[in-house]
């Protein structure tokens, strides 16, 4: 029943790269089979970026890169060095909550807390390239982030919120 | 009340939108082990022999584990302890573990496991309830009650056969409730930590940190007092982490094996496996009305598919037949349910734990009936109530009931009246109500001490610390913690640390199942709050000279009633106080009122109170295509007090999601080939859950119908809102399209079928048309409250495991 497999490990290679990550750059060595997501939660200690699936079906992982949303559970973490990388962690500032985040908390957006993140960073993407979406387009645009906690009634709410606070800023 | 009943941020919201809140797989320690399990890949088979020398031959590997060395047994029953941390002898469905590597990180040792040989004897596969009653052997556990039967349940409370005969109308249906899965996002996760002085520390996402740390004690067969369960938040629980689970006690083991932390984050497929979803049940109910519809006598009967272990099933099987009564008034009741075991991954309580099923039954039947009698069905169901303050025919004492209320307000808001029946065909109504325990009332093993306790630290600071062992798993347990505190100490919920869920720091709470969290540990936290103001308010009195009962406690000030000005701040009292009697600290605790039931069985359905629920749902059916969509529900929901309106309406909202998709397509179930019993989807993308895009609108009303027994008044929120809708969606799916689709989900495919028979001339309806030919023991007969009853049985036979009383 044993299936003849070698002992020996297989070579490990690893590759070097420089990877900006909420505007701070950070250099790191790494195995070349490593998602983005593993870098960042294991690499860089940024576990406020969750993980659902690891099979891109779920959204729990979305990151930006380069302002867009991607699934960092499936995005090779070598195809975005010297890339602008945005997680969870730098949309806060000394001066308080962006206003997405501050939005969610106010509105209960947030149950379990561990969808959060991603959902907080495809609304980001959502609302710099539209800054009053629709309902429609807001269900849209978190489609491919799935909550087991509330409805996504209270996430559209928050999303509108924080599009009437960005806008009148 | 100045905190109580107003909407706010919860305490842990910034933690939540910052990415600042650790979850079990964000936590890592030095020298830490990365763990995996081997898991079966066969249903049903025999261990001859398991090789693991390859294994731990890869360089990387620290150690590799095997049954052989966890032999003793658990289960989160105590009736039921079937369960081994990794299979000894045999393995009972396809994902069962059966070994564990520790290795220096996740990929070693998934390569690890590849290289583990084990040699298997395949046995025959029970692969559903129809098989498990033919197939007795081979038996998956010496302890069931009847071959493959798991447990037999048979009660009769009053005439039901008498009571049957004096009906203007008896109906008899049978309907099927597919089984499906929490999937909560996060996927579980545990870290176990072994120190040299021989004490242990695991951190799981666990929503019983304390029914974990006595499984951990039994099967390490350690001293209690040398384990630590620090259960940390959980990323949605449903009920999917109230078991103890092989996973977590493996990586203890590997830890005190290896004297290094060891860490396992189960991969998604590996979370469909540890299950303990939703069961399966087929119902066969007959239910005598008379001309009003009013109930005379109710029969039911239910078949669970229980899966390969028992985890909470005994109860769960109780449950599919304990809160019909609450609901409606039902003067004669007779319940008989079996629960089998089959070789797929074990079912147990999921969100309203075995309550949906026959909720959906019920509510489907009383539709057929209204529609037989020419009755409104909302109306109907509003004269027919459980009224307040009563005890029903099995023995459950009823305290507020505000269901009328909820009808009231949905059917005035969804225009149901004036659109029930008259919509154009595709379009339809439905209705359905329903009822929940807010906790239960018996603690999972027996014992007579508190089910949740609080402990309260002030200091000088003015800051209070609350403990406790309830554990937050999205539902705000630990904000209303922290309201309740604020609330009777008259600070703000921000000056309150909340410390939760450390099997060595806080006082026990049972956990964060049954709807017991809000009720319990806020009736604790009350008592503590209320002895911590008692020492404030007394040193206070005799410093200030203000008569005791005038010291008031409000506005992060503790003052005279009649001289507001006269005070002092709430920091100032506590060091008045700290003067007067060194550190202050006072502690609270709960235990739910005895339930008068003393029959066997009557240990499952009672509660300090019960919420109630109303949805009307509103479909678009697409005849050609089956396709069942749903724009809007509107639920009514009576909740005795909301703690905090945003939550409590969140936790509607999220009930509401998760019913639906229940109703539409949630579902458990297994491929065709190797006997049904190969799971057909452990996938995020298989396993269909409402997106964004079929999320309906809802709109919410609570109802606040105070019961004595909550804090504040306060009843459950969190499980009970689910439980009308796919009924709801049912009977609305017979409005629009005047077929009965009899079963859940409510396929696009059930209802073409449903169509298709109507279009051949017959009853139009797709649904089971039968149940198992299965002879149920003589029933125990115990007298309702209406016919002079004791609460026990008749015959006063004794009785053990789930009884009221021992």
């Amino acid at each position: 029943m044993t299936q003849p497999i070698s002992i020996e490990p297989p070579v490990r290679r690893t590759l070097h790269g420089t990877f900006t990550v909420n505007g701070e750059r950070h250099e790191v060595a790494f195995a070349p089979h490593k998602t983005l997501l593993e870098l960042l939660r294991e690499d860089l200690a940024l576990t406020g970026t969750k993980h659902g699936c690891e099979l891109g079906e779920c959204g729990t992982c979305t990151v930006l890169v380069n302002g867009m949303p991607i699934l960092s559970c499936l995005a090779l973490a070598r195809a975005h060095m010297n890339q602008e990388i945005e997680t969870v962690e730098g949309m806060a500032s000394a001066s308080g909550l962006h206003p997405i985040q501050d939005a969610f908390a106010k509105l209960g957006a947030a149950q379990c807390g561990y969808c959060t993140p991603g959902f907080l960073l495809a609304a980001q993407a959502l609302l710099a390239e539209n800054p009053d979406p629709s309902r429609d387009e807001i269900k849209e645009a978190l489609g491919g982030n799935l909550c087991r906690c509330t409805g996504y009634l209270k996430i559209f709410e928050a999303v509108e919120l924080a599009a009437k606070e960005l806008r009148e800023r | 009340m100045r905190v109580v009943g107003t909407s706010r941020r919860k305490v842990d919201a910034a933690a939540k939108v910052t990415g600042e809140l650790r979850f079990a797989d964000d936590l890592s320690l030095p020298r830490m082990l990365h763990c995996k399990l081997l898991r079966s890949r066969y249903p049903h088979a025999r261990i001859v022999s398991i090789d693991t020398s390859r294994a731990e031959a890869l360089p990387g590997v620290i150690a590799v584990m095997t049954g052989k060395e966890l032999p003793i047994p658990f289960g989160i029953l105590p009736i039921s302890q079937d369960e081994h941390a990794l299979a000894p002898d045999r393995v009972r469905f396809v994902g069962d573990p059966v070994a564990a590597v520790a290795a220096l990180d996740e990929d070693v040792a998934a390569e690890a496991c590849k290289l583990i040989g084990v040699t298997y004897e395949e046995l025959p596969a029970v692969a559903s309830i129809d098989d498990a009653l033919a197939n007795p052997e081979p038996q998956l556990h010496d302890y069931a009650d009847d071959g493959n039967v798991h447990k037999v349940i048979s009660l009769d409370f009053g005439d039901v056969d008498d009571a049957m005969a004096a009906a203007d109308l008896v109906r008899e249906d049978v309907f099927f409730y597919e089984g499906n899965t929490h999937l909560p996002m996060e996927q579980h996760a545990s870290l176990a930590q072994w120190s040299t002085d021989g004490k242990l520390t695991v951190w799981s996402s666990t929503q019983t940190p304390h029914y974990l740390h006595r499984a951990l004690a039994k099967v390490l067969e350690m001293d209690p007092a040398h384990v630590r369960v620090i259960a940390t938040p959980n990323g949605g629980g449903f009920g999917g982490k109230s078991d103890p689970f092989g996973h977590e006690i493996v990586v203890a083991a590997l830890a005190r094996k290896t004297g290094r932390p060891v860490k396992i984050a189960l991969t998604r497929e590996e979370v469909f496996y540890c299950h303990r979803g939703r069961h399966p049940v087929l119902m066969w109910i007959r239910t005598g009305v008379k001309r009003d519809g009013s109930i005379v006598a109710m029969d039911f009967k239910s078949f669970l598919d229980g899966g390969a272990y028992g985890s909470y099933g005994v109860a769960s099987a109780y449950y599919t037949g304990a809160l019909q009564t609450v609901t409606y008034e039902v003067p004669a009741y007779r319940f008989r349910g079996i629960r089998v075991f089959t070789n797929k991954p074990p079912c147990g309580p999921k969100r309203g734990h075995g309550t949906p099923q026959p909720r959906f039954a019920v509510e489907c039947q009383l539709d057929k009936i209204a529609e037989e009698l020419e009755l409104d069905p909302a109306e109907m169901r509003k004269h027919i109530l459980q009224p307040a303050d009563s005890v029903t025919a099995n023995w459950l004492r009823i305290g507020s009931m505000g269901l009328g209320r909820c009808i009231d307000a949905v059917v005035e808001a969804s225009g149901w009246k004036e659109r029930h029946r008259k919509l154009p065909f595709g379009r339809g109504l439905g209705i359905a109500c329903s009822s929940y325990i807010t906790g239960a009332g018996l603690p999972i093993y027996w014992n007579s001490m508190p089910h949740s306790s609080v402990q309260l630290k002030l200091d000088r600071s003015g800051g209070v610390a609350a403990f406790c062992g309830s554990i937050d798993i999205g539902q705000g347990s630990d904000s209303v913690l922290a309201y309740i505190v604020a609330e009777v100490l008259g600070i703000d919920p921000l000056d309150i640390r909340v410390v939760t869920g450390d099997t060595d720091l806080t006082p026990i709470d049972l956990g964060s199942y049954s709807s017991r969290v809000t009720l319990m540990t806020g009736n604790a936290a009350i008592q503590a709050a209320e002895r911590a103001r008692d020492i404030i308010s007394g040193a206070v009195s005799e410093k200030l000279g203000i008569p005791r009962d005038r010291v008031v406690f409000a506005g992060r000030r503790v003052f005279d009633s009649e001289d507001p000005e006269k005070g002092v701040s709430f920091a100032e009292a506590v060091q008045i106080a700290e003067t007067r009697h060194g550190a202050i600290g006072a502690t609270g605790s709960y235990r739910p009122p005895r339930s008068p039931g003393r029959y066997k069985g009557a240990g499952v359905g009672p509660s300090p109170a019960y919420s109630y629920s109303c949805a009307v749902a509103e479909v678009e059916v697409d005849p050609s295509t089956g396709i069942v969509r749903v724009p809007k529900v509107w639920i009514g929901h009576d909740i005795g007090q909301a703690i905090n309106p945003l939550l409590a309406i969140g936790q509607v909202e999220g009930s509401v999601y998760m019913g639906l998709g229940e109703a539409l397509m949630e579902e458990m179930t297994y491929r065709d080939k190797q006997r049904h019993v190969v799971h057909h989807h452990p996938s995020m993308l298989e396993y269909k859950s409402i997106t964004t895009h079929e999320m309906c609108d809802v709109e919410t009303f609570l109802i606040e119908d105070p019961d004595p027994n909550g804090p504040f008044g306060a009843k459950e929120v969190g499980q009970g809102p689910l439980l009308p809708l796919p009924p709801a969606v049912a009977n609305a799916v017979y409005d629009a399209v005047g077929v009965r689709v009899d079963e859940v989900p409510i396929s696009p495919q059930a209802v073409l079928r449903a169509l298709k028979d109507k279009m051949r001339g017959k009853e139009g309806r797709h649904g089971p048309a039968r149940i198992p030919d299965y002879a149920f023991p003589e029933p125990a007969r115990i007298l309702t409250p209406a016919q002079g009853g004791t609460g026990r049985e008749a015959d006063e036979r004794a009785h053990s495991e789930v009884g009221g009383e021992r």
